[in-house]
């Protein structure tokens, strides 16, 4: 895309139209998302930029929306539970859907996409419906308002990201490994954990990511189907929003959004094993 | 990695035991309230001498109203709200589907200091549901920012509706409810014939008709405490809002907002006791404990509305923290500039209404 | 075939261990479809239970109609013979005494009340009212004092209404939700205009995701396509911006925006700053459809700019370059070549962003103030505000079903194998 030496003063001006143009849609995509770390830092209760933060003083910025998210034991128990549920749904949503993917993967299954469709459907789904279903069949059998009940929930949101990633991995796959290794005398389960697995492993890897984000950052659900004692880091934003907007939500943002650069940061990393694994050039 | 998968296998079910059996600890009781100002109220006046005398911990949960998760704990069987406050129309409905315990009130509740029975000490016409235990008497009242328009100041529910004179936003709640009612107000009809205009569908569609003059100058909140946090913000001029709730604005956090008790609507609030809450007994000596005379009085120590008791009255005296005199700020002062809501009419007819509210927002 | 030993003498070719290789190779295969269909089984039974048999039993609660037939069965059997052409006789109202009194002590009146109110504004009232004055009643006959407790009781409609609600099953949540309902007579009409409510929210929901879906190609067009045509370096760095919101949580860009959009907010100060606006008339940009508009678009802009750019990526530049030294003007080029080629991009992205948006419901419900709500934020209001969960089941079943259909679309147009992620 570089500029041709033989461009015309036309095509210059088009040339940074273009560029200029794509600047603006970058900010926008960004902005939002960096505004909120400086305003995290604010002494004053606003949402909005101080003189003395233009103008930077030490005295405009503070840590007292991070001390006020730390010592508010509703924040803290959400973070506890927001864990507790994600890692669990994690596990279970990595190891169903690992082995369905392995299974799909196989020619021989019958009714493959007609399988494929129904396990991918939870991610195809309006949340909102999902959430209405749940909430209605969760109350009648008991599971409202338990950990339980969440954490089945959020595995069953998670397992079409792992499905999908653990399938694309397994596109790639030589087969004929697993028959050299069930030649050479290895079971099922060895051949498993020694050939397969190290192989399919980023696609695992970031499926079970995917899976774990999509819990960790699940609200409607959760607004359906949590009691007070389940209450999550988005549970806890949300009622913020709706009833009182203090910054302390905004550190808590700025927290979250250092989590999803480091999850970001996996990713990319995986990415590039997974592509030298199988020969693939980086980038 | 084998290793690892059975570990996680392990941890996974230990979680899901740990998930069954979270139901609360004995010694403790779930206790939902609005949230809030008002639970902080509640909290210093009821929960902690509470746990003070008997050491069972009390769980302050916020709602935002409504009989959705009441309804959907008892469909399920699982019920873990023990005790909640409810406005008296959701009790009404609420007793009615079985949801809550019904309550003998001279034989459960606590009687007055000089011996009266609970059933004459509560206030007149508020024991509308057998189920219901009054706490207090609240209203629904605008409030305006003081700074807003120079010198001038809104004196009645008309200059809301003149958005001429007094430009900005407006917040309201995004119900029919009051806000049909302070519509007719403004248009003319005097306060003791509201409902009966109310009652006829030209009585409706002018309602509307009036609501529709300020529509789109309208904010709607749906959470309690979102009003107090416009005006404050500077995002409207005028809000609905709980008198407390103001009140907590103007002598606690010193916003610069004024009260229009004019047209105030007033509304009781109580108690109710889940039907299948596992811990009835403890929840019904909580219940006696937390409505007796001395802490309805207690209560008005930290926000501005009326104690539900008549004994508990006379005890109301100044702000726990601020020492200033409660009387002025109790919306019963001002009675005679509002009136009392038809809680009758609204179970009547809040479905249609609110339907219709539904649709006028959308057109 | 060559070697002897693997024929049998009938000229069937045998495997290693002496059977036939068309037994043992069916056995094999077999052996395999168990073992895929053992390894598909455990999540194909968890995502039965978790999600479609709740998703099932949602649609089922649309039509189920359970409340009258079992907490007034003694009415029940005497209506079925009732002609509907006038009050009924006593036998009815005795009938109804008997159910009224023993839904009073069993505390369930109040529950065909509330199901009869959503057919009938002020049936709850009566209902409840004469249950509760129904206990006095001890001998009959009934008619008379039935009449007297409520004034509805005299009205044909009240009768038509507790008939036809006789039924275990009804439509009637999705003709309400398709603003219909029973007249008087119980002919199926349309809803009086000014309470039409939800052929518009769908009408909306469709228009603002449709509205949002194309805002989010144009804006990922040109992204896609610089990302695509620079070199690595570059684009993976710029690939940051379009990763970073993807991965950050929902409800932090939802904060984020209020922080920059509220009257108060980032924006306006900005627009006050440079003289745009005074500061007495602030922008009101949330709270309102622009609100919805701009953060949905936001939250939504990387699931246009990924498929985009994986399909961007595969064009081999030699085409447009071939193109322009065959003389073409460069725009003409553009779109006549290249395009055309992108064309599976945009329709997968813009599935995928129309499908996500029809069904949201976090965002409008905070920053969409009345006129940026949308479909699912009336079926979370019915099934936590109103308390009408038949209705809320009736909205989820069609909007589940525009959803199916437009997803069928996508498999279609992209195929279900190939979702791409990250």
């Amino acid at each position: 895309m570089a500029l041709p030496s033989y461009a015309g003063p036309l095509e210059t001006t088009w040339y940074y139209a273009f560029r200029l143009i794509c600047a603006c849609i970058f900010i926008f995509l960004i902005t939002p998302i960096l505004v909120i770390i400086p305003l995290s830092f604010n002494v004053e209760p606003y949402f909005t930029f101080t003189q003395g933060m233009l103008t930077f003083d030490a005295d405009a910025y503070s840590l007292r929306w991070y001390e006020d998210f730390l010592s508010n034991t509703q924040w803290t128990h959400s973070v506890k539970n927001s864990f507790i549920i994600a890692i669990a749904s994690t596990i279970l949503a990595t190891i169903l859907g690992t082995l369905a993917a392995l299974g799909l993967s196989n020619s021989n299954m019958p009714y493959r996409s007609l399988a494929m469709g129904l396990l991918i459907s939870p991610m195809i789904v309006p949340l909102i419906i999902s959430a209405a279903g749940m909430y209605f069949f969760y109350s009648n059998i008991g599971l409202d308002q338990t950990f339980l009940g969440i954490i089945l929930a959020h595995t069953t949101l998670g397992t079409p990201f792992v499905v999908i990633t653990v399938t694309a991995t397994l596109v790639g796959f030589d087969h004929s490994l697993t028959r050299a290794s069930a030649n050479l005398g290895a079971n099922p389960t060895t051949t498993f954990f020694k050939v397969i697995m190290p192989l399919i492993l980023p696609g695992v890897i970031s499926g079970a990511l995917f899976a774990f984000i999509t819990s960790f950052d699940e609200v409607v659900v959760v607004l359906f189907l949590a009691g007070f004692d389940q209450r999550t880091i988005p549970r806890q934003m949300w009622s913020g929003i709706r009833e009182q907007i203090s910054p302390t939500i905004l550190a808590v943002a700025t927290i979250l959004v250092m989590i999803s650069i480091a999850l970001l940061a996996t990713l990319e990393l995986l990415r590039r094993r997974s592509e030298r694994m199988r020969g693939m050039s980086p980038g | 990695m084998n290793k690892l998968l059975k570990n996680s296998a392990l941890t996974v079910a230990a979680l899901a035991i740990a998930g069954m059996t979270t139901a609360p600890q004995a010694g403790e009781l779930n206790v939902v309230s609005w949230g809030g100002a008002y639970t902080t109220s509640q909290i210093k006046a009821y929960h902690e001498p509470y746990t003070k005398m008997t050491g069972t911990k009390i769980n302050s949960i916020d709602y935002s109203g409504g009989l959705a998760e009441m309804r959907a704990q008892t469909e399920s069987g699982n019920v873990t709200w023990d005790v909640v406050d409810v406005v008296i129309a959701d009790a009404i409905v609420g007793c009615d589907e079985g949801m809550f315990r019904p309550i003998n009130v001279d034989m459960e509740l606590a009687k007055a200091p000089d011996g009266t029975a609970a059933s004459k000490d509560f206030l007149d016409g508020t024991l509308k549901s057998e189920c219901f235990v009054p706490l207090i008497i609240y209203s629904t009242v605008f409030a305006y920012r003081d700074d807003a328009w120079g010198g001038k100041k809104p004196t009645s529910i008309r200059d809301v509706f003149d958005t001429k004179n007094f430009p900005g936003k407006r917040t309201l709640q995004k119900s029919p409810v009051n806000n049909l009612e302070w519509a007719l107000l403004a248009d003319g009809v005097p306060l003791a014939k509201i409902y009966d205009v109310l009652d006829t569908d030209e009585g409706k569609d002018r309602a509307f008709a009036k609501l529709a003059t300020i529509k789109k100058d309208v904010i709607w909140w749906t959470v309690g405490a979102v009003p107090p946090q416009l005006l404050a913000d500077g995002e409207a001029v005028f809000g609905t809002g709980y008198n407390g709730r103001w009140f907590s604005a103007i002598a606690e956090e010193k916003q610069p907002f004024a009260m229009l008790w004019d047209g105030q609507v007033l509304d009781i609030d109580g108690y109710v006791v889940s039907a299948k809450s596992k811990k009835l007994d403890e929840a019904m000596k909580y219940l006696k404990f937390s409505t007796d005379t001395q802490r309805l009085a207690d209560q008005a120590k930290y926000i501005s509305y009326g104690p539900a008791r008549k004994s508990s009255g006379p005890m109301v005296s100044k702000h726990a923290v601020l020492g200033i005199d409660m009387g002025p700020h109790m919306p019963t002062k001002y009675a005679d500039q509002g009136f009392l809501t038809n809680f009758k009419w609204w179970a009547d007819n809040s479905d249609e209404m609110k339907e219709r509210f539904a649709a006028w927002l959308l057109q | 075939m060559g070697m002897a030993a693997d024929t049998a003498d009938n000229g069937v070719v045998l495997a290693a261990d002496g059977r036939p290789l068309k037994d043992s190779l069916n056995r094999a295969l077999r052996k395999n479809r168990m073992r895929a269909v053992m390894l598909v089984a455990p999540l194909l039974l968890f995502v039965l239970f978790s999600f479609l048999i709740p998703i099932f039993n949602m649609t089922l609660r649309s039509v189920d109609n359970w409340h009258v037939g079992t907490l007034m069965p003694a009415t029940t059997a005497a209506l079925a013979t009732w002609d509907g052409k006038d009050i009924p006789e006593e036998s009815v109202f005795a009938a109804l005494v008997v159910d009224l009194q023993a839904g009073a002590k069993s505390r369930q009146i109040g529950k065909v009340g509330t199901r009869l109110n959503y057919e009938k504004s002020g049936m709850r009232s009566m209902i409840t009212s004469s249950a509760r004055k129904s206990k006095k009643l001890t001998s009959g006959p009934y008619k008379a004092k039935v009449l007297k407790m409520h004034k509805k009781w005299k009205d044909l409609e009240t009768w038509t209404v507790i008939k036809r609600n006789t039924a275990p099953y009804t439509v009637g949540y999705y003709l309400n939700a398709l603003d219909m309902k029973y007249d008087k007579t119980g002919e199926i009409v349309m809803q009086p205009e000014n309470r039409r409510i939800y052929g518009k929210l769908f009408w909306r929901t469709f228009a603002i995701s449709l509205a949002i879906t194309m805002i989010c190609v144009v804006l990922a067009y040109p992204i896609s396509f610089l990302l695509a045509t620079l070199p690595l370096r570059y684009s993976n760095l710029l690939m940051i911006f379009v990763l970073l919101p993807f991965w950050t949580s929902l409800l932090v860009r939802t904060t984020a925006w209020i922080a920059m959009l509220q009257s108060q907010g980032v924006l306006n100060d900005l627009f006050v700053f440079f003289g745009f606006v005074d500061d007495q008339n602030r922008l009101q940009l949330i709270h309102n459809l622009t609100g919805t508009i701009i953060a949905m678009t936001h939250i939504l802009l990387p699931f246009m700019v990924l498929p985009l750019y994986s399909v961007m990526k595969t064009i081999p530049p030699t085409y447009m370059r071939a193109a322009l030294s065959l003389g073409a003007n460069p725009f003409v080029a553009f779109v006549r070549v290249y395009m055309p080629q992108t064309l599976s991009g945009i329709g997968a992205g813009s599935v995928l962003v129309f499908i996500l948006s029809i069904g949201y419901y976090i965002t409008p419900a905070l920053v969409g103030g009345t006129d940026g709500t949308l479909i699912s934020n009336q079926i979370a209001y019915h099934m936590q505000s109103s308390l009408n969960w038949g209705l809320a089941g009736a909205l989820g079943a069609l909007l589940l079903a525009s959803v199916l259909a437009l997803y069928f679309l996508y498999n279609k147009i992209v195929g279900i194998d190939n979702m791409k992620l990250g």
